[in-house]
């Protein structure tokens, strides 16, 4: 048994050490989310002394006074609900098609994932050459085909699946998640399908999407909070020094309109109030996937709570 | 990760060659077009029917590119606050990490809970006051606002990691090396440390590449040239030369290489680090 000194002398050192958490978490967390709320009830700017508002802020969101709000809703809206799915389906394809004996499949695994290692930044500008609507090589393909060339980044209309389109070639990060929890599923439950004359889809459907329910359910869930996010590829690929969001604020996703409000037009105020709205819909989300999660996902070993 | 166990292979997966073959040419292509626009000239960029190889390729949209801006400052930059970023991760997290998962102390797990909540925190939700303050400080436009949090803490994330790392080292080797009047700090840097390379390295490698990568904190904090990151160079280099591509291809060629030099190095511990991160999240 350890002396009382001793013991006091572990407390001193365990306080010692979590010291630069405690106080990171005082000074870049909870400040600031506390800060943030104040914020966004006043109008506050630089260099102005600020005035208490009210929920003015967030009224004037919802009375129509900006309409590029609900641009930036609606865009943000689309852009989610169009690119969580695709991407999910498409590395759970990729994962399943890895998860083979095959040859080289260090090789395949390495080529589709590659595109995540790239700085965002840097491959949205490999897009937009690829897509550039007159002399990109996609539409000269697409030409070639005898089709008629999209505009792509440059239409209201196709700006956001062209970026939904991009983020299914950034997969790679669930793809390898998937393929982790592929080879978790245990041998012996097709084994036992196989007894039974089970085929490849049977295993599939009886199998493989049960047990891999949990990480079905983590990426769908991550991705909706990294979707409602985005800022990188609208700020690269329609946005300059004079204009954000693209044509008609088609692209000004919900970060991206923040960080408009709060660094171009220097309303900070007003943009945290934003950012507390999305911040609210992020959470209420998260709690609605966690909610009826139990109904949805699998658990070997039974519930848990 | 786990292979799957070396059998004989049969060819009854032949057919599963041509799609993957096809899209790992799909995947790659982006590459291809990048590293073929940077290697001609702008006339050719034009032509209504581009060619799939450069006919007379050469280096010098890179020489111009590179030299039309400061690129060598902006990657000294990024070098600079990514290194300090991954130290200062490194060090607190594991600290934190160590008093979390080795040290007894009464509040111990009633503040990691508390700390657990900034664990998601999305940077948009702070990123207003974190200006207001580092502008108030007079340390906006420099790298102090990029690298500071690395050193309080480094991420809760990082230390859920690590924490999860330390609980697996068995306790008697920290015991016994206070028995023989070992201080905590020793026991630390000498015992566990060492034995933590393999989270180490993935916390390390995933912290860079964050860092190297990030856009909108260096947006928002970095407003003069001389200070500028690559990523903030490079959509600078965007603005000022736009349909110029084969000047902006290789500098986005020059952007991309580090980063495919870690993945080459390095890419069987970020495989495992985006394993770790995504099935204990």
């Amino acid at each position: 048994m350890p002396s009382r000194s001793a013991r006091r002398h572990e407390a001193v050192a365990g306080w010692a050490f979590a010291a630069p958490v405690i106080l990171g978490w005082i000074i870049f967390v909870a400040g600031p989310v506390l800060a943030t709320l104040l914020l966004s009830l006043s109008d506050y700017t630089v260099g102005a002394s600020p005035r208490f508002l009210g929920l003015e802020n967030y009224q004037r969101f919802f009375t129509s006074a900006d309409p590029s709000f609900f641009a930036s809703v609606r865009a943000t809206a689309l852009y989610s609900l169009l690119s969580v799915p695709a991407c999910v389906a498409v590395s759970f394809g990729l994962a399943l098609l890895l998860n083979t004996k095959i040859r080289m499949r260090g090789l395949f695994r390495a080529a589709l994932f590659l595109p995540v290692i790239i700085p965002l930044a840097a491959s949205s500008v490999i897009w937009m050459w690829l897509f550039q609507p007159d002399f990109g090589v996609v539409n000269f393909v697409i030409r070639t085909l005898g089709l008629p060339p999209p505009l792509w980044l440059a239409s209201e209309r196709t700006v956001i699946p062209t970026m939904v389109l991009m983020n299914v070639w950034l997969t790679g990060n669930s793809m390898v998640i998937f393929l982790a929890a592929l080879q978790g599923v245990p041998r012996h439950l097709y084994e036992a399908l196989e007894v039974d004359g089970g085929n490849a889809f049977h295993k599939l459907i009886y199998v493989t999407l049960p047990m891999i329910s949990p990480t079905i359910f983590f990426t769908v869930v991550t991705g909706f909070i990294n979707a409602l996010q985005a800022f990188v590829q609208p700020a690269i690929m329609t946005s300059d020094a004079y204009h954000a969001g693209g044509p008609n604020n088609s692209s000004l996703l919900y970060v991206l309109f923040i960080y408009r409000e709060a660094f171009r037009f220097s309303k900070l105020g007003g943009a945290s109030a934003a950012a507390v709205l999305l911040f609210a819909v992020i959470g209420g989300l998260t709690w609605f996937f966690f909610r009826f999660s139990r109904s949805l996902v699998y658990y070997e070993g039974g519930e848990r709570s | 990760m786990s292979e799957m166990p070396r059998k004989p292979r049969s060819l009854a997966g032949w057919f599963l060659y041509p799609p993957l073959i096809l899209l790992a040419a799909v995947f790659l292509f982006p590459f291809y077009w990048m590293l073929k626009t940077s290697l001609v000239d702008l006339g050719s960029i034009f032509e209504p029917t581009p060619s799939l190889i450069p006919r007379s390729p050469s280096l010098s949209n890179y020489v111009t590119a590179l030299t039309m801006f400061p690129f060598g400052r902006f990657f000294v930059n990024s070098l600079i606050v990514a290194v300090l970023t991954v130290m200062g991760t490194l060090l607190s997290a594991s600290m934190c990490a160590f008093s979390f998962s080795r040290l007894r102390w009464k509040w111990r797990s009633k503040v990691f809970s508390v700390v657990l909540t900034g664990m998601m925190l999305p940077f948009f939700v702070v990123m207003i006051p974190q200006f207001i303050m580092w502008r108030f400080l007079g340390l906006t436009d420099g790298f102090t606002p990029l690298i500071a949090p690395a050193w309080f803490g480094g991420g809760v994330f990082n230390i859920f990691l690590l924490r999860q790392f330390f609980l697996g080292i068995p306790p008697e080797l920290d015991e016994a090396a206070i028995m023989d009047g070992a201080s905590y700090l020793r026991v630390f840097f000498q015992i566990i440390l060492p034995l933590s390379k393999p989270a180490l390295i993935v916390v390390g490698l995933l912290t860079f590449l964050a860092s190297w990568n990030d856009y909108l904190a260096p947006l928002i904090f970095i407003t003069s040239e001389q200070k500028y990151t690559l990523m903030l160079g490079l959509n600078m280099f965007l603005g000022g030369y736009t349909a110029q591509w084969n000047y902006l291809m290789a500098a986005t060629c020059a952007i991309v290489l580090p980063s495919l030099v870690i993945f080459l190095v390095a890419q069987r511990y970020l495989l495992e680090g985006i394993v770790m991160t995504g099935l204990k999240g």
